[in-house]
C-alpha cells in the first residue's frame, strides 16, 4: 500500500507537553525529532522509541508512536531486540551520554560491531542532570560538580571515536538548538541502513550551563562550526572564507586567498569513503584552533545485522529438510516400538 | 569354555571415568542410547570438571558418565555394577561409586609408575592402597588399540590410541549382551566426514567386543538386563537442554510466533543456545549478546515487537539480568527465564547441579516483583515445562522463571516424542481492533487481570509503556500513592489468579501414608525412588512433587494438611521449606532434608534419613 498521507511533525505529538527545565535543549531536539519523523514519512504506527534513563529519555513520553521507556542504560540492546524480531518497523533509541558511554557502553559499542538498524540519538549534555549534577564519562578533566567538588581527575570519552573505534559506519553531530541542523542529521541516520548515532549537543541549562557555548548560538556555530556536506569542500566562517586543508599528516585552517592556498586545495568531504582515519580526525577537531564539525561526518553501506539474520534463515531453509516441529523430530534418533 | 555366570538385572548402572580428553561422554552416550533402543529405560548423568583440560591423568582432570539403564529406572544411580577406570586417576576419583560386588575394568596399560604417580599414589598397588577388593578386568586396552588398528599405517599412533574408549565400550557391550549394530550406526553418524576415524572406531569396537568373548574365562559375571515391556510409540534419547529448547520451539509454533533467544554462553545452561542456533530453518532466532544483560533486554525488545522471546542462562546470569526481569514485570511483557542452576555463591561450582537459586528467582529483585516459577523435574519434563512457561507468559503477559539444574541439563532419559495436537492452544493476549478508541496499556481483562498486548505496527495503538509506575487506568506515569498501592495489588493478584490454570498438585505413594515427602524441580527421579523403596519395607509414604513454585497448586495447603509429618527434601539449606513456612502458617510438622555438596541426593543417604525422621516422635 503507498502511503498518500502527508505526514506532519504534528503526526508524532501525543499532546503531553515535556517537562524539562525552561531553556532546556532536549526542548530543541524533542520539536526536531517530530520534524524529522515527518520528513522520513513512516507512521508513527511503525516507529518505534525506545528510550533510556535520564531527562533525555523522558523523550518517549512526549512522542506519537510506539514508546517504551526502559532501563538505565539498556535502551539500546532493547532496540536491537526489537528490530532483528521485526525489520519492518523503523526503531529510534534515545539515550544520553550516562546511558550511552557509561552504564551501558558494552550495548553500544556492541550494536556498532553488529550494525543492526536502529537510530541512536545520543544527547550528550556533559552531565548527569536527572541525579542532580554529578560529572558524565564526557565532563571534561577537571570538570567540578558535585561528586567531583576538586575536579575531576579522569579523561573523558570522545562519543565519535567510541563509535567509529567499534566500526560504527554512521555519525553525525548537531546541536539542539539549530533545529535545520538537527533535522537533516536525523533524516539521513534514519536513511542510512546500519546503526547511525547522531550526537546531540544540548545545554544542561541548570547544572552545565555554557557548557556548548562555543557552538550553541546561530552566530558563534556560524564563526566556530563547520557544517560538512558529502562532495562539499569543508569552508566555514560568516563568509565562508577559511577552510580545512591537509597539512602533512595533520589538517590545518586556512584562510581561503591567502598564503597560497585556494580553494583547490580545501578538502573535499566524502562521507562514504570507508577508511576511517579522516572520518575519525574530522570528528575530533576542537577549538581554538579549529572548528567543531557539525553535520553527517560518516555515512557507509555495509549489510546490516537483521537482513544477513535474515539471509541466513531463508539460505538454510532452503537447505534443510526440516521447516516445522514434526519435521524436525524426524531428523532425530529414534526408535519406534508397534 | 568354561561357562560364566550370567547375573539377571532389573537394572545395572555402568560408569566410565577417565581423563576428561578420553572421550569418556561419547563412549557412555553411545551406550546409554544402545540400551534405550534395545527398550530400557535410562538415566545418565555427567560429571566432568570446570576445566576443559586439566593436567592428563591427574585427579582433578578425571571426566566421568554414568548410565544407569533397566526397568523402572528413576536415577543415574549411586553405585555402580561395572565402572571403567581408563587411568589410576579415574579409579580413585570413583572409588566412592563401588559396591563389594561391582566389577572394575582398567587399561592395565596406564597403571605404570608415571600415571600412578600422577594420581598422588605412593605405592606400586592402587587396589591395596585404596583397599578395593573388587573383581578387576585388567585389559590392555592401549596396546590393544594399537594392534587391532595396525594396518592403518596412515594413521599416527596417537590418534590410534584415542579409540581407546570405544575399545572399552566394546568390551562393556559384550559384558552387558548389548549387539553392536546401533553402536556402529552412531558411530559412523558421529564421524560421517572422518571416515578414516570412524573405521578405525568401528574396529576397535568389534576387537573390544571379541575380546571379551575370548578371554571370558578371566571375566566371572556378565549381565542380563531383564527386558520391559514397551509401550507403543516413537522414543528418542533427549537430555534436559535440548527437551527445554525443543518445549520453545513447540510453544513457539503453537502460538504462531516467531522464537527469539537473547543469550550469553554460560555453563550449564549453553547448550540451550547451540540447540536453538541450529534450526534456523524454523525461522528462529537466536543472538549471542555482548553480557547477560543484554540477552535479556534483546529478548524483551523482541517480544515488544511481538515474538515469543526467551533468555537462557545459569544462577550468575540471573543475578545480572534482574534489573531487566523487573522491566518485563513493570511493562507487563512475556518473557522466558531459563535459570540453568549450577553451584553458587559467586562461580560457585559452574559445572555442578544445585537447587540455590530457588529464592533468588522468587524473590531476588528490587521492590515487590512478582514472577510465576516453574521448575523442570527429569530431562524429558523439561520439554512440557519449557512449553507450559510459554503458554503462562504468553496468554498472562508476565516474564515466567524457568528453573532446571546441572543435572536435569545434563542427564538424559528416554523421551515418548509427542504430537504437538495433544498439547494446549497458546494465544497471545492480543487488542482487537473494536478495542482502539477506549484502549490505554493497563487495561485489563477483569478475570485474569492480564493486560493487552498492541505490537507495533499495529494501527491505531500507538502508546507507551515503561518502567515508571503507571496509572491504573490511563497508564500515564502516575505518583499517586494509592494508585501505586492498587497497582502493586494488581500485579500480585495477575500472578496468583494463574492457579487457575496449572495443574493440582499430585500425590504418589500409598493411600494411607502419614508421612509426606515433598520436593520440587530436578530431585524428582530420587525422591521417587526413595518413597518406592520405603514403601516396599512397609513405610506408609507418599510423594508430592512441586513443578510449580510460584503460583503454588491451589490445593498445596490442604495437601500439607492431610499429613502427620511432612519432610521437605531439597539442594539447598532449605528454600523451599521457607517458603512454604512463610506461605503457611504453622507447620510444625515439617521436617527438612538438606544437601548442598553440588551433587544429586544419594539414595541409600536419602532413604536413611527419611526413616530417623519417621522414626522420630
Amino acid at each position: 500500500m503507498i502511503e498518500d498521507t502527508i505526514l506532519t511533525a504534528e503526526d508524532f505529538s501525543n499532546g503531553v507537553k515535556g517537562r524539562w527545565c525552561a531553556g532546556c535543549g532536549d526542548f530543541g531536539i524533542h520539536s526536531s525529532l517530530k520534524k524529522a519523523m515527518a520528513e522520513i514519512g513512516i507512521p508513527p504506527s511503525k516507529t518505534v522509541v525506545i528510550s533510556g534513563i535520564g531527562c533525555s529519555s523522558r523523550m518517549a513520553y512526549h512522542l506519537n508512536g510506539y514508546c517504551f521507556h526502559t532501563i538505565h542504560g539498556r535502551p539500546i540492546a532493547i532496540a536491537s531486540g526489537c528490530k532483528i524480531a521485526n525489520p519492518d518497523i523503523n526503531v529510534w533509541t534515545i539515550c544520553g551520554d550516562g546511558d550511552s558511554m557509561a552504564i551501558g557502553g558494552n550495548h553500544f559499542i556492541h550494536a556498532l560491531r553488529r550494525n543492526v538498524n536502529i537510530n541512536i540519538v545520543l544527547l550528550n549534555n556533559r552531565i548527569y542532570g536527572l541525579t542532580k549534577g554529578q560529572y558524565s564519562p564526557t565532563s571534561e578533566r577537571g570538570f567540578v560538580s558535585k561528586s567531583s567538588p576538586y575536579g575531576t581527575v579522569e579523561d573523558p570519552f570522545r562519543p565519535s571515536e567510541l563509535i567509529i573505534g567499534a566500526s560504527g559506519e554512521f555519525f553525525a553531530r548537531c546541536v539542539a538548538t539549530d533545529g535545520p541542523g538537527s533535522v537533516a542529521a536525523l533524516t539521513a541516520a534514519s536513511k542510512h541502513k546500519g546503526t547511525a548515532v547522531v550526537e546531540v549537543l544540548t545545554n544542561c541549562v541548570t547544572f552545565n550551563n555554557g557548557s556548548f557555548e562555543r557552538i550553541y548560538s546561530k552566530e558563534a556555530r556560524e564563526e566556530n562550526a563547520l557544517y560538512l556536506e558529502h562532495g562539499k569542500p569543508m569552508l566555514f566562517g560568516k563568509n565562508k572564507e577559511f577552510g580545512i586543508v591537509q597539512h602533512g599528516f595533520d589538517l590545518k585552517v586556512v584562510k581561503v586567498g591567502e598564503g597560497g592556498y585556494t580553494l583547490k586545495d580545501v578538502l573535499v568531504h566524502d562521507a562514504h569513503c570507508t577508511d576511517r582515519t579522516l572520518h575519525t580526525k574530522l570528528s575530533s577537531l576542537e577549538g581554538p584552533d579549529f572548528p567543531l564539525v557539525l553535520g553527517v561526518i560518516r555515512d557507509v553501506a555495509i549489510p546490516t545485522y537483521e537482513e544477513e539474520v535474515e539471509n541466513q534463515i531463508k539460505e538454510i531453509s532452503e537447505k534443510k529438510n526440516y521447516h516445522n516441529f514434526d519435521e524436525l523430530m524426524k531428523t532425530q534418533t529414534t526408535w519406534t516400538i508397534e | 569354555m568354561e561357562d560364566i555366570t550370567v547375573k539377571q538385572l532389573k537394572n545395572v548402572v555402568v560408569l566410565f571415568s577417565g581423563d576428561s580428553g578420553d572421550g569418556m561422554q561419547l563412549a557412555g552416550n553411545i551406550f546409554s542410547a544402545v540400551c534405550a533402543i534395545l527398550g530400557d529405560d535410562i538415566c545418565t548423568y555427567p560429571d566432568y570438571p570446570a576445566e576443559i583440560r586439566a593436567p592428563q591423568g591427574t585427579l582433578g582432570g578425571v571426566s566421568g558418565f554414568k548410565i544407569h539403564a533397566g526397568r523402572d529406572v528413576m536415577t543415574p544411580g549411586d553405585h555402580c555394577n561395572v565402572l571403567v577406570a581408563m587411568n589410576p586417576a579415574a579409579l580413585k576419583r570413583m572409588k566412592k561409586c563401588l559396591a563389594p560386588n561391582s566389577v572394575i575394568v582398567i587399561d592395565v596399560d596406564t597403571f605404570n609408575a608415571a600415571e600412578l604417580q600422577k594420581a598422588e599414589f605412593t605405592t606400586d598397588d592402587p587396589f591395596e592402597e585404596l583397599g578395593i577388593k573388587n573383581e578387576v578386568i585388567a585389559a590392555p586396552l592401549s596396546t590393544m588399540c594399537l594392534n587391532s588398528l595396525a594396518k592403518m599405517t596412515d594413521m599416527p599412533n596417537k590418534n590410534k590410541l584415542k579409540c581407546r574408549n570405544i575399545m572399552a565400550l566394546g568390551l562393556v557391550c559384550w559384558m552387558f549382551e548389548r549387539p553392536l549394530e546401533h553402536a556402529v550406526k552412531m558411530i559412523k553418524e558421529k564421524f560421517a566426514s572422518k571416515p578414516d576415524i570412524a573405521e578405525a572406531n568401528i574396529r576397535v569396537l568389534q576387537d573390544g567386543y571379541n575380546y571379551g568373548h575370548n578371554v571370558h574365562a578371566s571375566i566371572a559375571v556378565r549381565y542380563k538386563i531383564e527386558p520391559k515391556i514397551p509401550q507403543k510409540g516413537t522414543y528418542t534419547e533427549i537430555n534436559g537442554n535440548k527437551a527445554l529448547a525443543f518445549g520453545l520451539i513447540a510453544a513457539a509454533e503453537k502460538s504462531h510466533l516467531e522464537l527469539f533467544l537473547g543469550s550469553y554462553p554460560i555453563t550449564p545452561a549453553t547448550d540451550i543456545l547451540h540447540e536453538l542456533a541450529k534450526h534456523k530453518s524454523l525461522g528462529i532466532k537466536t543472538v549471542q549478546c555482548e553480557d547477560e544483560i543484554s540477552g535479556c533486554c534483546m529478548a524483551i525488545g523482541a517480544s515488544y515487537a511481538g515474538d515469543l522471546a526467551v533468555t537462557s542462562t545459569s544462577g550468575p546470569g540471573i543475578c545480572l539480568k534482574s534489573e531487566a526481569m523487573n522491566l518485563a514485570i513493570m511493562a507487563e511483557l512475556p518473557l522466558v527465564i531459563i535459570d540453568v542452576q549450577r553451584g553458587g555463591p559467586s562461580t560457585g561450582l559452574p559445572t555442578k547441579t544445585e537447587q540455590t537459586d530457588l529464592l533468588q528467582a522468587l524473590f531476588g529483585r528490587n521492590g515487590e516483583s512478582p514472577m510465576p516459577v516453574v521448575s523442570a523435574t527429569t530431562p524429558a519434563n523439561c520439554f512440557d515445562t519449557a512449553y507450559m512457561a510459554c503458554k503462562i507468559a504468553i496468554e498472562h503477559m508476565t516474564p515466567v522463571i524457568v528453573l532446571s539444574d546441572a543435572f536435569v541439563a545434563n542427564g538424559s532419559s528416554i523421551w515418548h516424542i509427542p504430537s504437538l495436537q495433544d498439547y494446549p492452544d497458546i494465544t497471545p493476549h492480543d487488542v482487537s481492533a473494536d478495542m482502539a478508541s477506549k484502549w490505554a496499556p493497563y487495561i485489563r481483562d477483569p478475570q485474569t487481570l492480564t493486560r493487552y498486548r498492541a505490537i507495533p505496527g499495529t494501527e491505531d495503538f500507538c502508546h507507551v509503556i515503561g518502567g515508571l509506575e503507571k496509572d491504573d487506568e490511563t497508564g500515564k506515569i502516575s505518583y499517586d500513592p494509592q494508585n501505586h498501592e492498587t497497582m502493586v495489588e494488581k500485579r500480585n493478584q495477575k500472578v496468583a489468579l494463574i492457579a487457575k490454570d496449572l495443574p493440582l498438585l499430585t500425590v504418589k505413594g500409598t493411600p494411607d501414608a502419614d508421612t509426606l515427602i515433598i520436593g520440587w524441580g530436578g530431585t524428582y527421579g530420587h525422591l521417587l525412588e526413595a518413597v518406592t523403596l520405603l514403601t516396599e519395607k512397609g513405610e506408609k509414604i507418599a510423594l508430592a512433587h512441586f513443578q510449580w513454585i510460584n503460583p503454588l497448586p491451589s490445593n498445596t495447603e490442604e495437601i500439607l494438611r492431610s499429613y502427620k509429618k511432612i519432610i521437605v527434601a531439597e539442594l539447598n539449606s532449605g528454600q523451599f521449606a521457607a517458603y512454604l513456612r512463610m506461605k503457611f502458617q504453622n507447620l510444625p510438622y515439617m521436617y527438612q532434608i538438606n544437601c548442598v555438596q553440588g551433587q544429586p541426593f544419594e539414595e541409600d543417604i536419602l532413604t536413611e534419613q527419611i526413616t530417623q525422621i519417621i522414626k522420630e516422635k
